[in-house]
């Protein structure tokens, strides 16, 4: 037997750095970290609430520290980069066919930060802020 | 027209000369209007007759010449050498085993396509006397799109999974799969889900994206597979919450 | 290649899996479960050239069109050399065939109602022609290769080079192919061969087949002993890309775009297919509607009075489109948008877009009956590589997608019968011998040295020579040149070293032997051109200007020689119930 396939192998931990788009990818996934770093801290906050008033007026002061401004600063910017991302992807996953054609994807897209928008000012409104 | 030289730059593989893949260039003068093929076709006619690839007919519809072209998934009929610098380097499709040249191993691919039973599985009983299936062209338009698959492979060579996870079922057949579902003269959805809707088949894709990017066809795969898992979704909430609801 | 050859055993082979290859091959699973099937291939099922077939398949379905109609319409489009009980079977089978695939899942395109859309084609007076947007042959190949994915005994050999039939005791027995892969010739042990390998358009240089198609199955059986029938029709489509041949479907004329030369005139309205028809409205069976045949010959006219557009790559006439709009090129010719886009930078939306006839099909082929049966018993062809002959002197548009559907079942269900009709026994010892001998041939080819000829020089040779004198208009003259011509290249093809002496996948040497096969067609079609002294479809002699039914109402068998010139024969046409007539493309007919 003559044949010998010759099998290029892929290196596990570095691949997404061989091309634009895996990073982007990679970009998109980890970018859901620091979502998860905000939910840990209203859990914080939580937890600061039910100690008490002390507790949680501390917990206040130090989100309004310096440090703490830059971490919420870095949050939103990952956040928006990941919700961004991934509406951007939403059509794909749920086409929507009115008649014979395909629902643009600009208008599901768009749909999408709408209804966030709609979101976010029940959220301001319950809050008080609106 | 005009005329420009090029070096391309080709990975060569000979199980029966060569220990490993290795490179070779060749000055090829190209026309304006050429694509890679061509630029390939001259060298195997007039430099160097020892190269092997695989392609046919040249429109893109036949899927034969998929290759690396600078990198990136390609068939070669459809890379215009306009569109590249003046050195362009052509390998065999990554992810899959090089024969020899720029000639793949296809086995892995072609094994996979038959295993989601991409063929209609009839949804009643019709017998060809009764004519044709009505299908409004609404009804097409639905799954028109995943007919498209030429089969070039060029969505499993951008796939990452696929290369990490060589038992993923990978793009095309899981898109093929799904232009079946969605064909309103189907009926074997269920049957296809035991093949489609499992770990190493929708559930390994991260939805990454590049094998739609690829496509020369357009055929969006990854939002195929999108569609599967939400649609297998969907059927594990409703067999596990609401069970007494028939499918 | 090693010394020991592997022996495939199966009760039938099928060589080719395009179109007619795999309808065969599900015939056959369909309707003998358990019966071994071997479907052998040199590419892939889903590379045969049967995917860029565009325009569509021909089938009598809407109220108003008839059989009778779709008869008459072949019949006079092929000039009256097709086989009248052969087109019978033909149009009467269309439907069911069309409708079967509808059954396998094939994206036809839809009337608003559900129902299955047709579009108007060359030379048919009723709208008759199923389409999947202009794709069609992509869907038809796709669906029966889908489709024949769930037939167990359907074993494929994809990526198998045949070099051989192997005939004993006056039957074909089965067949040698090359694993290409590892270099190693095998042999297939067959009662019954069906070979569906297609055409063999490479022959010359403007073409719109693939690469594969090199009628390496039309000279296994011309080699064999099978004579080809009628190889000097030969189709030019009138609306190949200038830069590379690629194809423009007849849909864009059905569906209303007009040809124009160089003053803007819609000149075939000079050629008998006038008069003119209003723009955007095509008129069925006359102007842009009229068969391939005299489009390709009203350019060539064009051309000598000088009306034609220039372009880098020669002489064009002007497709023009742009009055069907940006939403119909769309939906019913969005890949002849995204070819003439990428590959001439013309959008049809905006722009003329140049085009020359460019050799498509070929009407002739292996000798078959209506069974799809060879005269050697166990030998059996279908598709274009066949000449039943349904096509005649010329071929309309959209029928040989049904051909293939038609005469592959027919094929299947032929060799079912034959095989089993009475147990052959084969003699093992005399097949082995024979493969043996195909063996040893390759190895000589392998260990030759001191060769001076290169395969694409004389590739290039040859396609020149085709090109030039056996094209739309053919003289005595040219085609005695180009038979020398041929010879000379069959002498030196012999003449050829192979550079790469290695096993694997090893394509200089299957391109040689495609070679070889070219050049054994090629010499056919110019013999059977050089016999026929008349002027009839798609052969044309300056010579002989006119048809002449008293000498040439009939078949030409060419028979191949090993070293002499083949003898060319004759057969009978059958007549049914159209006799020779006029062919009227005016407007007048209606």
């Amino acid at each position: 037997m003559s044949r010998r396939p010759y099998v290029r192998e892929m290196p596990t931990t570095h691949w997404f750095l061989r091309q634009p788009r895996y990073l982007r990818y990679m970009a998109r996934e980890v970018t859901c970290v620091f979502i998860g770093a905000y939910a840990v801290l209203l859990v914080i906050a939580l937890a600061r609430l039910a100690e008490g008033r002390e507790a949680y007026e501390g917990f206040l002061r130090a989100l309004g520290s310096t440090a703490g401004i830059a971490f919420q600063v870095v949050v939103l910017a990952f956040a928006l980069y990941h919700t961004v991302s991934w509406f951007s992807v939403t059509p794909k996953a749920m086409p929507i066919q009115r008649g014979e054609e395909f629902v643009p994807g600009g208008v599901i897209i768009g749909a999408h930060y709408a209804g966030w928008i709609a979101l976010s000012i029940v959220v301001l409104v319950l809050a008080g802020v609106l | 027209m005009s005329e420009r030289r090029i070096e391309l730059e080709v990975l060569r593989y000979s199980p029966e000369r060569d220990r490993e893949p290795r490179f070779q260039s060749y000055t090829v003068p190209c026309l304006d209007e050429w694509v890679v093929l061509d630029a390939l076709n001259h060298v195997k006619d007039h430099l160097d007759t020892t190269l092997s690839y695989r392609w046919s007919c040249h429109m893109a519809v036949c899927g034969s010449c998929g290759m690396m072209v600078n990198g990136e998934p390609t068939l070669a009929c459809k890379a215009f050498v306009r569109d590249y610098p003046d050195r362009i380097r052509v390998e065999p499709l990554a992810n899959f085993p090089i024969e020899r040249d720029l000639v793949t191993v296809m086995d892995d691919f072609m094994e996979k396509l038959a295993r989601v039973k991409p063929w209609l599985i009839p949804g009643e009983d019709k017998t060809l006397g009764s004519g044709e299936h009505r299908q409004t062209p609404a009804e097409l338009k639905r799954f028109k799109q995943y007919t498209m698959c030429i089969n070039c492979m060029l969505c499993y060579s951008a796939c990452p999974e696929y290369g990490l996870v060589p038992e993923f079922l990978g793009p095309a057949a899981i898109a093929l799969a799904h232009r079946y579902n969605l064909d309103s003269r189907d009926g074997g959805r269920a049957e296809r889900q035991e093949i489609i809707a499992r770990d190493e088949a929708v559930w390994q894709c991260s939805f990454v994206g590049a094998c739609s990017e690829v496509c020369p066809k357009h055929v969006d795969p990854a939002g195929a597979l999108q569609q599967v898992k939400l649609a297998s979704t969907v059927d594990w909430y409703r067999e596990h919450l609401l069970p007494w609801v028939k499918k | 290649m090693g010394s020991t050859m592997e022996t495939i055993r199966t009760d039938v082979a099928i060589l080719g899996a395009g179109g007619a290859g795999l309808r065969a091959a599900i015939a056959l699973a369909e309707n003998a479960p358990g019966l071994r099937i071997a479907l052998i291939s040199k590419v892939y099922p889903m590379r045969s050239h049967t995917c860029a077939a565009e325009g569509g398949a021909a089938g009598v379905i809407k109220p108003g069109d008839s059989l009778e109609q779709h008869f008459d319409d072949t019949v006079s489009g092929g000039d009256w050399l097709c086989d009248q009980d052969a087109v019978e079977a033909f149009v009467d089978e269309a439907p069911g065939e069309l409708l079967q695939l509808e059954h396998w899942g094939c994206p036809w395109s839809r009337e608003p109602d559900g129902s299955v859309a047709v579009r108007p084609f060359g030379g048919m007076k009723r709208e008759r022609t199923w389409y999947a947007a202009d794709k069609s042959g992509f869907h038809i190949l796709h669906t029966l290769f889908q489709t024949s994915l769930k037939h167990a005994s359907i074993r494929r050999f994809d990526e198998y080079f045949a070099t051989d039939l192997l005939v004993d005791d006056g039957r074909c027995q089965g067949l040698t192919a090359i694993e290409m892969r590892t270099g190693q010739l095998k042999l297939f042990q067959a009662p019954a061969v069906i070979i569906a390998t297609g055409g063999a358009g490479r022959m010359f240089r403007f073409n719109t087949n693939g690469a594969i198609k090199t009628g390496d199955g039309m000279a296994m059986a011309y080699r064999a002993g099978v004579p080809l029938k009628d190889m000097e029709f030969v189709q030019y489509h009138p609306t190949g890309l200038p830069s590379t041949g690629i194809l423009l479907t007849e849909g864009c004329r059905g569906e209303g775009g007009i040809m124009l030369n160089r003053h803007g005139r819609r000149y075939l309205q000079d050629y008998g297919m006038g008069p003119e028809t209003p723009v955007g409205r095509p008129v069925l069976k006359t102007m842009e509607l009229g068969p391939r045949d005299r489009l390709s010959q009203a350019f060539w006219h064009e051309q000598k009075k000088g009306n034609t557009v220039e372009t880098p790559w020669g002489d064009c006439v002007l497709l023009d489109m742009r009055h069907l709009g940006e939403k119909l090129i769309d939906e019913r010719l969005p890949f002849v948008r995204e070819l003439a886009t990428s590959y001439l930078g013309k959008d049809p939306v905006t722009d003329l877009v140049p085009v020359r006839p460019t050799v498509h099909y070929m009407m002739g082929g292996i000798h078959t009956d209506i069974a799809a049966a060879t005269p050697l018993p166990g030998l059996f062809a279908a598709g274009e590589c066949a000449c039943v002959s349904i096509n005649g002197a010329n071929r309309l548009g959209s029928n040989s997608l049904t051909d293939l559907l038609v005469f592959g079942r027919r094929a299947a269900l032929s060799a079912l019968d034959y095989v089993r009709a009475a147990p052959r026994v084969a003699n093992e010892a005399t097949l082995a011998a024979l493969a043996k001998a195909a063996q040893t041939r390759m190895r000589l080819l392998f260990e030759k040295t001191g060769g001076t000829e290169s395969i694409a020089g004389l590739r290039a040779k040859m396609m020149d020579i085709m090109e030039e004198q056996a094209g739309i208009y053919r003289t005595g003259d040219g085609l005695e040149k180009a038979r020398a011509a041929l010879n000379e290249l069959r002498r030196r093809h012999a003449g050829i070293e192979l550079n790469d002496k290695t096993n694997v996948y090893n394509t200089e040497w299957l391109q040689c032997l495609e070679l070889k096969s070219l050049l054994d067609c090629a010499e056919a079609v110019v013999a059977a051109a050089l016999a026929r002294r008349e002027s009839r479809g798609a052969h044309q002699r300056l010579d002989y200007t006119e048809r002449d039914d008293r000498n040439y109402l009939k078949h030409s068998l060419a028979h191949h020689h090993p070293t002499d010139a083949p003898r060319i024969g004759t057969l009978d046409v059958v007549i049914t119930r159209s006799q020779p007539g006029v062919r009227d493309y005016s407007g007048a007919h209606r």
